[in-house]
């Protein structure tokens, strides 16, 4: 069986397109969309691999990234699948990609106008878990009326002493709309703001997608005397060294050993490179 | 040189439809007139059933006239007070005309310390001047200090009945109604009461009264008004 | 001094049933009305249909703003109908747990209509929160605390706590003290006699109960079958009742 290119037939791709035109010109506001079947389940990613697919042409370079690396289960399962049904290029390197899909990061390395970053989104509604109903939250971002975040914010300082939201923090997207980065870790959400690059947010199971154009003011949710910090970690990368970049902590034998290295694979070894030449 | 009129009474009737009761009527005034100078101290009397009570309501717009008018006067101006609005007529309540009633409304909780300062708050005075002046006017009457955080339901009748006069007579009001103010009381606090009114009246303000005791009306009243039981229709 | 809000001529129909009929009042600053009547009277309809729940199906409500115009709140869009709940009004709702986020602490609660008119500051929002609990006579250590915990009588003081935090000019109130036990009715009575004096409020507040609009109350509506019978001075209303209906209440009650 012959699949069409990127594996979405062309109707298919136009509403998406139409959809994510949509998305760009009203930055941050949910468009809903016909999420299609596709040959992952729902919570696989299947929102993001809809909108690459309907962006995808013959000349780009994909990366696929999960949790930062190139190499994990899933991005290797998206990158071979692109692979097969659009026969386009792909890389591991953040700068000789055009388009790079992925879950729950934003590479460290700084993103150019001529490159579309494409998120997958578990859960599109960034209200969702104070406001279970849909059509109150559809009213609450129609009227800008988001004291709730606030609510939720000021429960966390009361709980925990700080805000505790450490991955998937609210933003405010051009000063109007409220919404989730994706499962990001609050360390990225710096790099939303003013963006060079496009970014586009597909929510496969939820059937919404959004986007933050470039150049847009991305505002983290804050109090005054609680300002928006950035998560810091004493130790240094041991594989290259890095000192500002995400890491994750990594147990490496059975007796608990730990070490901390970059969770953007590719940003590692590009610094390791670097070094040795 | 002749007092100012502050309340005139014209042609005043009431009487009561009582609807479950086979709609019987009750009259208890008919076509009165009394005027009331500043100055003045003016005692209803009449046997009981005569109305005077009810004379006192129907002017404090307690209950409504069937006929007739109160005209008071109002700061500058003359308000009938029979076809006033609700507005206008707290208006007129809370600056104008006082009442004391024959017996006190309790609240639950609230102290009487508060009871009798509250007209004074109401007027804007300061909450601890206020609760000073309250306690004044509260020992000048024999209520011990020890009375005053308490809520006055669990007081005796003559200690309720100085507390209700207190709150009456703390702020000046141009006119005063009072009913039977010294029932309950013995004659040290009759006498109490008695100068209070005097110092009323020397300060301009117009009382009408009921009372009871012949002695104190003797005392206080400067004219009597006799009123007679109506025949029942 | 210029009314607050204008009710005229409002009726409000369920298909051919009255919910209410042909009512007409002013509200001052300051005043406090109350509707009394019975069930089925039409009073909650009657404040649902003035507090902008309900559209009219005719007769017309005008409320004065804070900076001074006049809106036709039948006509209101929803986000406008949301921004004056939010920004100039209040509803004490009947049940607190219809009015309270009991997911939420109690500080959370009370800070929330703070929050959402853009106050930013957390330590202030926590001292006015506090104060607030302090006020309604709940234990300010319990700030943290979610409602699901509290009695319902705090429950309801929370409620009142949340909603009177902005200062609103007019607070609609439905029953609020209905379903409580005696000795808590009377500790929220009398803090919202405090307040309301306190604060300067005027309020709309419907019960069935004629000793509170005796105790809160300078004017009173009583309602039956969806129309006004009486309306005027509470105390006149009670104590020199005219209508039939209005009788028949007042030899009603018991008295202790």
């Amino acid at each position: 069986m012959a699949y069409n290119f990127a594996f979405l037939d062309e109707d298919t791709k136009r509403m998406l397109r139409r959809a994510l035109l949509k998305a760009v010109a009203i930055p941050g506001y949910q468009v809903p969309f016909g999420s299609r079947e596709m040959p992952l389940p729902y919570g696989w990613g299947t929102g993001g691999i809809q909108v690459t697919a309907a962006l995808l042409g013959p000349d780009d370079v994909l990366k696929v990234i999960d949790q930062g690396a190139d190499d994990t289960t899933n991005a290797v399962n998206i990158r071979r699948f692109f692979s097969r049904v659009a026969g386009v290029a792909t890389t591991e390197h953040t700068a000789d990609a055009t388009l790079i899909q992925t879950r729950h990061r934003i590479p460290e390395t700084s993103l150019r106008e001529d490159q579309i970053l494409v998120f997958q989104v578990p859960e599109p509604e960034p209200l969702r878990t104070l406001e279970p109903r849909e059509a109150e939250t559809r009213t609450l971002h129609a009227l800008a009326d988001y004291g709730l975040m606030h609510v939720k914010l000021y429960e966390d300082i009361a709980q925990y002493g700080h805000i505790a939201t450490s991955y998937d923090y609210p933003v405010l997207v051009d000063g109007r709309f409220l919404t989730s980065p994706s499962p990001i870790p609050k360390f990225d959400n710096p790099k939303l703001d003013r963006s060079p690059a496009l970014m586009l947010f597909g929510a496969g199971r939820e059937k919404r997608l959004y986007a933050i154009p470039p150049y847009t003011r991305v505002e983290s949710l804050a109090f005054d005397d609680h300002p928006f910090e950035i998560q810091r970690w004493e130790q240094q990368c041991e594989l290259c060294g890095s000192g500002d970049s995400y890491l994750d902590e990594v147990v490496v034998d059975d007796r608990g050993t730990r070490m901390f290295v970059c969770s953007d694979t590719d940003f590692c070894s590009g610094r390791r490179m670097e070094a040795q030449a | 040189m002749t007092a100012a009129l502050m309340l005139e009474l014209r042609d005043l009737s009431k009487s009561f439809q009582l609807h479950h009761l086979h709609d019987a009527r009750l009259n208890v005034l008919r076509g009165l007139d009394l005027r009331l100078h500043a100055g003045e101290c003016v005692a209803l009397s009449g046997p009981s059933g005569a109305g005077k009570s009810t004379l006192l309501r129907v002017i404090y717009a307690n209950y409504r006239p069937t006929l007739g008018a109160v005209h008071v006067r109002h700061g500058e101006r003359w308000l009938d007070l029979a076809k006033a609005t609700p507005h206008e007529v707290l208006d007129v309540r809370r600056h104008t005309l006082g009442y004391v009633s024959q017996f006190l409304r309790v609240i639950p909780r609230v102290p009487a310390l508060d009871i009798v300062a509250e007209p004074l708050l109401q007027a804007g005075m300061d909450e601890q001047q206020a609760r000073q002046r309250a306690g004044d006017l509260l020992r000048r009457l024999n209520v011990p200090e020890r009375l005053w955080p308490l809520p006055p339901g669990t007081f005796s009748g003559g200690e309720q009945q100085r507390v209700n006069i207190a709150r009456g007579l703390i702020a000046r009001r141009p006119v005063l109604l009072l009913d039977e103010p010294t029932a309950s009381l013995d004659a040290q606090n009759r006498n109490i009461v008695a100068q209070l009114l005097a110092e009323a009246r020397a300060a301009g303000s117009a009382v009408l009264g009921i009372f009871h005791d012949e002695d104190m009306r003797d005392r206080v009243a400067t004219r009597l008004f006799p009123m007679q039981t109506l025949e029942a229709a | 001094m210029s009314a607050l809000l204008q009710v005229r001529g409002v009726s409000r129909l369920y298909g051919s049933r009255i919910g209410c009929e042909d009512v007409s009042f002013d509200l001052h600053p300051g005043e406090l009305l109350c509707i009394v009547g019975e069930s089925g009277s039409g009073k909650s309809t009657l404040l649902n249909t003035v507090a902008a729940q309900l559209a009219p199906s005719s007769g017309s409500v005008q409320y004065r703003q804070r900076h001074g115009g006049w809106l036709d709140v039948g006509g209101l869009s929803e986000a406008d109908r949301r921004r004056l709940a939010r920004e100039e009004w209040g509803f004490v709702t009947q049940n607190p747990r219809d009015g309270l986020r009991l997911n939420v602490s109690a500080g959370a609660n009370v800070a929330e209509r703070l929050m959402a008119l853009g106050q930013r500051n957390y330590r202030q929002l926590r001292d006015i929160a506090r104060g607030w609990l302090e006020r309604v006579e709940i234990d300010p250590t319990r700030i943290d605390d979610a409602p699901t915990s509290f009695s319902g009588g705090m429950q309801q003081r929370l409620q009142i706590a949340r909603t009177l935090v902005t200062q609103p000019r007019l607070v609609f109130m439905d029953e609020p003290t209905a379903g409580l036990d005696v000795s808590v009715q009377a500790r929220i009575l009398d803090l919202l006699r405090r307040l309301v004096n306190e604060l300067g409020l005027a309020a709309v507040m419907v019960t069935h109960d004629l000793a509170v609009a005796r105790l809160l109350a300078a004017r009173t509506m009583v309602m039956q079958g969806g129309r006004v019978v009486e309306t005027g001075l509470t105390d006149q209303i009670l104590d020199d009742p005219q209508h039939p209906y209005t009788q028949l209440l007042v030899s009603s009650v018991l008295t202790t």
